[in-house]
């Protein structure tokens, strides 16, 4: 099986470092990166299957040159090989630029299965997936819990999350499936894998190469317009109460009144 | 210039009605379309649309029903897009809003696809300034920022849930039945299977009051006293990943960066730490109250109120309070 994972790099949640440009851009170099938590679920799903498919995993990234170093921590999980979909043209891109060069690079490459998180960790918009599989025409099954390939008949079972529980889709491949953190955590890369990945090709695709016209992606033709930027309201002082868990019971309730929560 | 009009994608559940998130996102259509000087109008795709149809009536002035018997049995998104898109095609939208849930996410990269039209995704409010002024939480809530589509554009908005209160419009509004018409050209994906679990009583999305539990809770036994508590309150339960991951209650009810993001009035975290993947699904609640051993845990950072103890011992009293102030 051939698959392909759509990966993000994204500012690390835990720093806590992210800074805007004062054109509104991300300043990339003021916030570490790592891979969107969402992606290396389904990273981990695509190394399962291909692990008991055969077949080969690689990883398609839209960002900045240095998103080689998030992308090797990608190959030393598993992952055969990757994409760099990396152009200055591409500055300030929004989703629909997004979708453009995601589609371009994806009309390229072969694949059975092509794996998306279920939103990122950034914008947490989840809407790319299906703008994808739509413009490529390929059947699209969202919010997978797990991932079933029939290789054989040449089609793929999901098992979406539904409000009330799960719904078993079916569809031929190639498909799209967008993934969830049901699949199951992902693996740490091991020092065999990490050694393995400093030999691995990344490939760097530029506008051009995609047979993109540079006039109509990136931030120049951006179809959306930053208004404005704040900090969120400062929350109000935090009251800390110490005492008896009866203390402890009597201040939260008398402050559930005091808002009329109860 | 006139306007336009402020379309709405409508949800169902599974029994025919229509999602909350969808009366929400029909009132903010409705408002924004008061502040524009324009139209609003709904459109629900389903096999069979009439219950959901006569609920957003009760939101928006126009509603376009379509029964689409291939929603019965095959994924709905990308075939509600289909059926959107062709009328969308003989009118002048102003903005289209959809939720910002799993379907919601679906049919609007979807329509984005079909109708070659942007995107501003997860708004947290959204106003009208000339073409739709949104709001959204980035970086885990870090920061705010507003964006507009650039001059001369309409795009899809979607629209995160529990950010407008829904409220019905007088008098009712009008629907219209049409046929389906026209092939479905996307590929359909067939559902094979439908599998019911024992679902929360109340969906964390819906709350508004969550009492969540984390590592600290130490097990299933354990969230008996959350769930005791949630109950008392007439909440939802919630809990940390760690929580779901344990295998303590199930991933629906897991709230926080690969969970779900939630905006109740009052969130109870019982033994949670209130680290950052969990803080960015709940940071915008009304109201914080956190009960834990340490009292340097985040969660005192950003709380509105701690209590420091030990989480069974105070849970217990606020249970036994509770009841007594009935």
């Amino acid at each position: 099986m051939r698959i392909v994972v759509l990966t993000k790099p994204v500012p690390d949640p835990a720093a806590a470092a992210e800074r805007l440009t004062s054109d509104g851009r991300l300043d990339r170099a003021a916030s570490p990166a790592v891979i969107n938590g969402n992606d290396e679920y389904v990273l981990e799903a695509a190394l399962k299957l291909v692990e008991a498919h055969g077949g080969e995993v690689t990883l398609l990234t839209m960002a900045p040159p240095n998103a080689v170093e998030t992308m090797r921590k990608g190959l030393a999980m598993g992952a055969h090989r990757g994409v760099l979909l990396s152009d200055p043209a591409l500055t300030g891109s929004d989703q629909w630029s997004t979708i453009q060069v995601l589609v371009a690079a994806l009309r390229e490459l072969e694949y059975d299965l092509i794996l998306a998180g279920f939103d990122t960790s950034d914008g947490v918009g989840g809407v790319v997936g299906a703008a994808v599989a739509t413009k490529l025409r390929l059947p699209y099954l969202s919010s997978a819990a797990r991932i079933e390939p029939n290789p054989d008949a040449g089609t793929v079972r999901v098992r979406r999350i539904s409000p009330t529980g799960f719904d078993v889709l079916e569809s031929p491949m190639p498909a799209l499936i967008v993934g969830t953190q049901l699949l199951g955590e992902p693996r740490y890369p091991s020092l065999k894998g990490i050694m393995a990945a400093r030999s691995k090709e990344i490939v760097t695709r530029s506008v051009v190469d995609l047979g993109l016209d540079a006039g109509t992606v990136g931030g120049g033709v951006s179809r959306t317009r930053l208004i404005g930027q704040q900090k969120p309201p400062a929350r109000a002082a935090t009251h800390v109460v110490r005492g008896t868990p009866e203390e402890g019971a009597k201040a939260i309730v008398d402050l559930l009144a005091s808002r009329r929560l109860i | 210039m006139a306007a336009g009009t402020i379309w709405v994608v409508a949800e169902t559940n599974a029994d025919g009605s229509l999602a909350k998130s969808s009366s929400e996102v029909a009132t903010l259509a409705r408002t924004l379309a008061d502040a524009a000087g324009g139209s609003a109008a709904g459109i629900v795709v389903a096999a069979e649309p009439k219950a959901a149809a006569e609920e957003l009536a009760a939101y928006v002035p126009r509603v376009v029903s379509i029964a689409e018997p291939a929603a019965d049995g095959n994924g709905w998104a990308q075939i509600a897009a289909q059926r959107v898109a062709a009328i969308l095609a003989s009118e002048s939208p102003a903005a289209v809003l959809t939720g910002a849930g799993p379907d919601g996410r679906d049919v609007a990269g979807t329509l984005a696809a079909l109708l070659e039209r942007p995107v501003l995704v997860n708004a947290t409010a959204v106003t009208w300034d000339g073409g739709p002024s949104v709001e959204m939480s980035v970086f885990g809530g870090k920061l705010i920022t507003t964006s507009g589509f650039t001059d001369g554009e309409w795009g899809i908005v979607t629209v995160r849930p529990n950010v407008v209160t829904a409220e019905k419009a007088r008098p009712a509004g009008k629907i219209e039945v049409r046929k389906a018409e026209g092939d479905l050209d996307l590929p359909l994906v067939r559902v094979v299977e439908r599998i019911e679990e024992a679902a929360a009583a109340l969906p964390i999305e819906e709350a508004r009051i969550i009492v969540a539990g984390g590592r600290g809770v130490g097990g299933e036994d354990g969230f008996k006293l959350v769930e005791e508590i949630a109950a008392e309150l007439g909440g939802a339960v919630g809990a940390t990943r760690a929580a779901v991951d344990s295998g303590w209650i199930p991933y629906a009810q897991q709230i926080g960066q690969t969970g779900k993001i939630v905006k109740p009035q009052l969130y109870l975290a019982l033994g949670i730490s209130g680290a950052i993947q969990h803080k960015v699904g709940m940071q915008t609640a009304g109201m914080i109250v956190g009960v834990n051993r340490d009292p340097d845990a985040p969660i005192a950072e950003f709380a509105d109120l701690v209590v420091v103890g030990d989480l069974f011992e105070v849970g217990g009293a606020l249970l036994a309070e509770l009841r007594t102030r009935k």
